[in-house]
């Protein structure tokens, strides 16, 4: 893997900023958690240009925070350690790294000393707790910043009395506090000594770009060495007293209820089976082990009540959906027209840490653990689901394993609640593989149609009609007010939501004429189907039926794929990191028969990313063995080269783009649903075919630009899209062939036998011994 | 109930628990060891990988009767302690020089793959090839594949 650091300097702006020394013993501070936040521009939204280059996803969640003017704080101890209670999720992102490195650096402490945990659910800040559109650092990074200036500026005054000196004649450095006469004092001793008699407003200046040690350089990971010596706890890790392992036996349709369980008592009395009992979802069992709560989900006889597609096959939505297409407004011109359409089918949203959580529902009350990115909407939805006051429910977040969009859900928190209810009894509910591809949260299925019209050389227009299966937004932004809207029955709530998102997030960046890109979701109530903003919602199969329908654009003209999309591209932005993964790609380099390389842009978050792979299609390359794997087509080599605006943490910023890419290569070759007879088939991680090591490419290298934005961008999902898309058009040039399917491999004779329905989970294997190496 | 024995990650524990109980539950239900993850229960997914008398395994897939007093089963908590020095095993190291870990809930499972694949080729007597590295079934939906493989040639190259 190629290591063009290129380290971008962090570019901060001198500006004052306004935060709160809590009155009290020792140091406390606070900031206002929507400082930073730019004024609202663009609105009422204008025609053209599109809405996505003026005010973008970020900018709305963004500004959803500013009517909360809630506080975040910092906490000195009296060892001199600073800690912050991060109103977001960590799922693997890095953003408790990147938020730790802006207060070490503020504060003039080692990093090993800022200790960053997750806040529990925050009812007060409304809006403002919600993990999502990778915009946790873009609304993070000024008010964090503040509160540790305050902090270090609190620290410095207690120092000044103890040491007996003026303030502006000390110095801080490590956490400790030198006088110009040498003598010195430690954080914790001036934390402990301070005494603020009431809590007051104060002054502060940011530190500028050339004081800052950490940001802008790329740093490992706070919990690198908790992760790889198996001490990072996840939820059901937790050692929370009395709660026993439990799953859910699911029915075999789709979102299938249970009537009644046969032999409930020949089930409670197996091996370690503690309770039995229906819930919404189906029938839970809680054990003291979770083997023996796999077993007894297999053993139960239920009566199942059909699903919310009883009979449906993924054709039939097809056909829906195509059905309910919205009309291109350009007419057929003949040979000037340029068509496109493309199907994306089901895939499953899960992250390797199964949808889990830890309850206690007693005495009128509930505790609830588990990785929520929208505690305060968990909490709220645990305290319908139990008749609850939102007050009686505590919600505790714990770091995920993985989200990808799946945690902004809170189904295993409300099923938790559920079973601890009705057992009387503290649980650690968690679904078994087999459940999250067959039951979880999915990418929806959608297909694009695209009509573009050449003339004289000239695209004069490009139209596209993206007609999708529902995205659930019931989670709103992360609280009761704008969730219970997106609920509304009709679920036309919920298309606002979604209107308002593919508004905010999908932008042609090419000057192609007339442009006009529009979503519907019919049948718009999402409750058919279990789906959810999957990672980078609609962007990635956007952005992919886009770039190969300018691919073809390129070749009716005559153009080369990267000169055609050079000179047609809007955005600067976009145009340097076309040129820079161009360069290091080697675009243009010659390729042997069978192979090809694809190269595609896409413009978000505040950012763009531009990916150029290597596939190699040849017979000898697409069957080669590996066992029970789909193998397939090879990627050989892929190069990211992304502007991501400020960067806190460049290392982190590349782990990103390395893994949105092992999502966009999935997404484009293997990794699918089938929808047949009103349920899923896939059942493993074998069976839904996610990238894997003998899927991922030899060869890997990212580049992140230093920017020309004094703004950080997000950058867990902007490498998902692009590098889909760049797949998909490196496919087509390989085999001569335009993908209209996706994943590729979706028609393909089904590479496993499907698990059974009922029971719903498989046996536990005896064998493994039988696989050592 | 049943008395099951055996070493784990070098004291020898007694546990009483149904035979047929996965190892990975007695591990992690029973016994409080949580670095094994579940990620699918079916010999898939590779999360719980840890060793067994020196050699991979997935403790989802092994009832607790198989195992008996004198195996020696190693996890994540206890690699450190395989190797001489009070600190981690080289295969962590690498995995920290690399920064591989992100969100961190499959790396215990493929740190503990990758010891195991450098002894076996070792053992083999040659070096680590492309295809080896693709034979690697461990999950990582984070998608840190490229760097897990390059942290596995330099964890190889320090455990000498």
């Amino acid at each position: 893997m190629g290591n063009h650091d290129g380290q971008p300097p962090a570019r901060l702006s001198r500006r004052t900023f306004v935060g709160y020394v809590v009155g009290g013993a020792g140091v406390a501070v606070a900031a206002d958690l929507t400082l930073g936040a730019a004024p609202a521009s663009a609105l009422p939204i204008p025609s053209l240009p599109q809405v996505a280059e003026l005010y973008d996803l970020n900018d709305f969640l963004t500004h959803c925070a500013l009517p909360t003017s809630n506080l975040i704080g910092i906490r000195i101890d009296d060892q001199g350690d600073a800690h912050f209670a991060l109103p977001r999720m960590e799922v693997g992102q890095g953003i408790t790294t990147a938020v730790a490195m802006l207060i070490a650096d503020e504060l003039d402490l080692p990093i090993e000393r800022v200790h960053v945990t997750l806040a529990p659910a925050r009812p007060e800040l409304l809006f403002n707790q919600l993990t999502g559109g990778s915009n946790t650092i873009i609304s993070m990074y000024t008010p964090v910043r503040v509160a540790a200036a305050v902090a270090r500026k609190a620290l410095l005054e207690a120092a000044a009395i103890q040491l007996g000196a003026i303030v502006s004649s000390l110095v801080a450095k490590a956490g400790v506090i030198q006088a110009p006469g040498g003598e010195s004092l430690t954080y914790g001793e001036a934390a402990a000594s301070a005494v603020i008699p009431e809590t007051k407003q104060v002054r502060v200046r940011l530190k500028d770009d050339a004081s800052l040690a950490l940001v802008g350089k790329g740093h490992r990971r706070i919990d690198a060495v908790d992760a790889v010596t198996g001490r990072k706890e996840f939820a059901m890790d937790l050692d929370v007293p009395h709660a026993l392992p439990t799953m859910v036996c699911r029915a075999p349709d789709l979102n299938g209820t249970a009537r009644s369980v046969r032999n409930q008592g020949d089930v409670e009395e197996m091996p370690g089976v503690t309770h039995v009992a229906i819930i919404p979802t189906g029938v839970a069992v809680r054990a003291r082990t979770f083997g023996q709560c796999i077993d007894a989900v297999r053993a139960l006889d239920v009566e199942w009540n059909p699903g919310t597609v009883p009979g449906k096959d993924a054709a039939d939505v097809l056909t829906e959906l195509r059905r309910a297409q919205l009309p291109l407004a350009v007419p057929k011109l003949g040979a000037a027209s340029v068509e496109g359409e493309f199907v994306f089918h089901f895939r499953s949203g899960s992250a390797l840490e199964p949808n889990c959580a830890v309850a206690d529902v007693r005495d009128g009350s509930a505790t609830i653990w588990g990785g929520l990115k929208s505690p305060i909407d968990a909490q709220s939805k645990v305290a319908k689901a139990l008749g609850l006051s939102q007050a009686k429910v505590t919600v505790n977040v714990v770091q995920g394993g993985g989200s990808f969009g799946r945690k902004l859900f809170s189904d295993a928190a409300i099923e938790a609640a559920h079973a601890s209810k009705a057992f009387g009894a503290p649980v650690k509910l968690m679904w078994h593989r087999a459940d999250e591809p067959r039951q979880g949260r999915v990418h929806p299925m959608a297909v694009s149609r695209i009509r573009a019209t050449v003339l004289a050389g000239s695209v004069l227009t490009f139209e596209q009609r993206h007609t999708s299966v529902p995205v659930d937004w019931r989670h709103g932004l992360g609280e009761r007010l704008t969730a219970e809207v997106a609920a509304l029955p009709t679920g036309l709530g919920n298309l606002g939501f979604s209107e308002t998102v593919f508004l905010l997030t999908q932008e042609l960046p090419y000057n192609f004429g007339v442009i006009t890109q529009l979503l519907n979701e019919p049948q718009p109530a999402p409750t058919r189907f279990n789906t959810g903003s999957v990672r980078n919602i609609y962007s990635p199969d956007v952005a992919t039926a886009n770039e190969l329908m300018v691919d073809r654009l390129a070749a009716r003209l005559g153009k080369d794929p990267v000169a055609f999309r050079r000179s047609h591209l809007k955005s600067k932005v976009v145009r340097r990191v076309l040129d820079r993964v161009a360069e290091l790609g080697e675009w243009g380099r010659a390729m042997p028969a069978g192979t090809a390389q694809g190269i595609a842009i896409h413009k978000e978050y505040k950012g763009a990313t531009a990916v150029l792979v290597e596939i190699d299609c040849r017979p000898e390359t697409v069957n080669r063995k590996v066992r029970d794997a789909v193998t397939g087509p090879r990627v050989t080599r892929a190069t990211v080269v992304v502007d991501a605006g400020l960067v806190i943490n460049p290392d982190g910023v590349k782990a990103q783009m390395m893994g949105g890419f092992a999502d966009g290569l999935a997404q484009a070759l293997t990794y699918s649903n089938h929808l047949v007879d009103g349920h899923f088939l896939e059942a493993s991680w074998d069976n839904s075919a996610y990238t894997r090591q003998w899927n991922t490419p030899l060869d890997f290298r990212c580049e992140v630009l230093d920017s020309d934005s004094t703004e950080p961008g997000g950058v867990g999902e902007a490498g998902v899209a692009a590098s889909m898309a760049a797949v998909a058009c490196a496919w087509a040039r390989a085999t001569g062939r335009m993908p209209t399917e996706f994943p590729i491999n979706f028609h393909d004779p089904l590479h496993f036998e499907p698990k059974s329905f009922v029971p719903p989970v498989p046996p536990s294997p005896t064998d493994g011994l039988s696989y050592t190496f | 109930m049943p008395q099951h024995t055996f070493r784990l990650n070098g004291e020898t524990v007694t546990v009483d628990v149904e035979d047929g109980v996965r190892v990975l539950w007695v591990l992690r239900d029973v016994l409080g060891v949580t670095g094994p993850k579940y990620g699918c229960g079916i010999n898939v997914c590779k999360a719980c990988t840890s060793h067994v008398n020196g050699k991979a395994f997935n403790p989802c897939a092994v009832p607790i009767d198989q195992i008996g007093e004198d195996d020696e089963i190693t996890t994540i908590e206890g690699l450190a302690d395989t190797v001489e020095g009070d600190g981690l095993h080289p295969m962590q190291e690498a995995w920290l020089e690399h920064d591989v870990s992100q969100c961190g809930y499959c790396q215990p499972g493929q740190i503990m793959a990758a010891v195991a694949l450098v002894n076996r080729v070792r053992a083999e007597g040659r070096a680590i090839t492309d295809a080896d590295l693709d034979g690697i079934r461990n999950v990582c939906r984070c998608g840190t594949y490229p760097r897990i493989r390059q942290a596995i040639r330099t964890g190889a190259e320090s455990m000498g």
